[in-house]
């Protein structure tokens, strides 16, 4: 009870902080947005660009990718937020108080994902422009998925930087993990095209379970292997990633 | 308040292992504001941290406003405030919502933070800032937002962490101010890491002095500078033979530790030299001997850190802990 409440008081000073800083919200999901008007026409008008995502539109098959790395950049980044309230002593004042550090992690998660959601639609919106059709239930579907790998990577991104502890050596990091992970899970065009190793090592990427699932949410075929693989995956991932992030906030010297 | 017994804390570093505090025993009293005195570095801060379950110990236990450090952390995180050297506000924050948060966050019922807010606000002088951002307040004000989230709750115990480093003089001994109503006027127990004497001396009735993680002494900041040097009393006579008439005088009684002439000056090293002092100045005068001048000077307490740590508190090693 008292980890709920508290959560809802963490969560809601990090959403007064978000409302209050627009610019941020606005440009968050400019990454996504950019590819999806400067790289998706592209692929549309590419030769056989109708069998490139096996039976789906273009749209219907880029789109998941965006996502995808909506969630992941838009959360990887959540931990240079922590480090400079580590500086401002912000962490230590909440962490003195009687509040669950659980929910010192969990609200600021609950921001993440929130905002991530925000800036989805938003990306919805515009690919509905650039002519995306797909059925609504898969649309939530994904949408919810979304959210789970947002608050995982966001999890491990508290995580990672309440280790590293200032941005120097942070940044370094996400870049080596982010940029792989990208490229291996077949976001930008599906992995059925890669020569056998790259395959291989692509199916070592969660996210690529994730961005083929969404894929099938968005033609509407829900019980497929993929979606549930995909759905199998991130809750794994989710738990992982929560245990990860909760046990580093309750150490005692974070 | 607290009882300490033996807390230490080893830091491993690439240079090997670090032993910033090496067994600390000592307690507070209720309503007493006592003050750790050292160096930076001498290992204040992360006895502090430990004492505010902020940090585990590496060894060795304590008691905190009544609970065990160990087992109860959450009951002694519930009594007790804590004011770190960094703050701990988001700049573009108001200072009414960062009270209200930390009202909530120590569990005050939401229909009674409002008041809350209210009361501390008058009480450190903020109410007419509460609509600023905390970024937009002076050093003096941000640390006195700072104070009034550790007392939010109305804990009673209050530690504070360097609380007037880096603040101009006016806004320290204005914070001294809030911090001595804090003791006389809702009988808080006070303690305080500080490496300025004279914040030592105007706020602490008890101070440890801690040197290279041990509390190397203790006392009150009076007993402290009788314990290593006594008063000086300088008597300023008429001529150089009324000098040495005055020296025959006062040289034998016990309580003169010291004494030297320099020209008609005489100068005397005693023990408890406002009582000295009264009698000298009536054995002077049966003798007929009158002064032109006599002043009474106390020690400082840089001389008793000197003395006890065999270092001026002036020449800083460098790095907090």
């Amino acid at each position: 009870m008292e980890l709920l409440l508290d959560t809802r008081l963490i969560f809601g000073r990090y959403m007064r902080q978000l409302m209050r800083n627009k610019i941020a919200l606005t440009f968050g999901v400019l990454q996504p947005l950019l590819y999806l008007g400067f790289f998706g026409p592209l692929l549309t008008r590419m030769p056989g660009s109708g069998a490139l995502y096996d039976g789906q539109s273009v749209w219907q098959g880029f789109v998941p990718g965006m996502l995808v790395m909506l969630g992941l950049f838009g959360s990887a980044f959540a931990g240079f937020g922590i480090i400079g309230e580590l500086r401002l002593g912000v962490v230590e004042r909440m962490r003195v108080t009687p509040a669950s550090r659980l929910a010192l992690l969990m609200g600021r998660i609950g921001t993440d994902v929130v905002r991530i959601e925000m800036q989805a639609v938003l990306l919805l919106l515009a690919a509905f422009g650039f002519g995306l059709r797909a059925p609504v239930f898969g649309i939530l579907i994904s949408l919810g998925i979304l959210g789970l790998i947002t608050g995982c990577i966001a999890s491990l991104s508290y995580a990672i930087a309440l280790f590293a502890r200032e941005e120097n050596s942070f940044a370094p990091l996400l870049n080596a993990v982010l940029l792989p992970l990208v490229l291996l899970s077949g976001i930008l065009l599906p992995m059925s095209l890669a020569p056998g190793w790259l395959n291989a090592l692509a199916h070592m990427s969660p996210f690529l379970y994730v961005v083929n699932g969404l894929r099938d949410a968005f033609v509407g075929d829900y019980g497929s292997s993929a979606m549930l693989v995909g759905l199998f995956v991130t809750f794994v991932f989710t738990a992982v990633s929560l245990t990860v992030g909760a046990l580093t906030f309750r150490r005692e010297n974070a | 308040m607290i009882e300490s017994s033996q807390l230490t804390r080893k830091f491993s570093t690439k240079q090997g292992t670090v032993e910033a505090v090496r067994g600390v025993d000592f307690e507070v009293a209720e309503g007493e504001t006592v003050g750790f005195l050292g160096a930076n570095g001498a290992g204040k801060t992360t006895t502090l941290r430990m004492l505010t379950t902020l940090l585990g110990p590496s060894s060795g236990t304590a008691t905190v406003a009544g609970h065990d450090l160990r087992d109860e952390p959450i009951e002694v995180r519930k009594r007790i405030g804590y004011v770190a050297q960094a703050g701990g506000t988001d700049p573009q924050t108001s200072v009414r919502e960062e009270l209200a948060l930390q009202a909530r966050l120590y569990r005050v019922p939401a229909s009674e933070v409002p008041e809350r807010v209210r009361r501390v606000s008058h009480q450190l002088d903020l109410y007419d800032l509460l609509d600023r951002e905390a970024g937009a307040l002076s050093g003096g004000q941000r640390r006195r937002l700072d104070i009034a989230l550790g007392l939010i709750h109305r804990p009673p115990l209050v530690f504070l962490d360097e609380p007037t480093s880096g603040l101009d003089p006016q806004a320290r001994s204005a914070l001294w101010e809030h911090i001595r109503r804090l003791r006389d006027e809702l009988g808080t127990t006070i303690f305080l890491t500080t490496h300025y004497l004279d914040e030592a001396d105007a706020l602490c009735d008890r101070l440890l002095i801690i040197d290279q993680g041990r509390i190397v002494t203790e006392g009150s900041p009076e007993e402290l500078k009788n314990r290593v040097a006594g008063d000086l009393i300088t008597i300023e006579l008429q001529s150089g033979e009324l000098v040495d008439r005055a020296k025959a005088l006062l040289g034998s009684r016990e309580d003169v530790r010291e004494l030297a002439t320099v020209g008609s000056t005489l100068r005397l090293t005693v023990e408890r030299g406002e009582q000295a002092v009264l009698d000298m100045l009536r054995v002077l005068d049966g003798a007929e001997l009158q002064p032109i001048a006599i002043n009474l000077a106390r020690p400082s307490l840089d001389q008793v850190f000197l003395a006890f740590t065999g270092r001026s508190l002036h020449d800083d090693p460098g790095a907090t802990t």
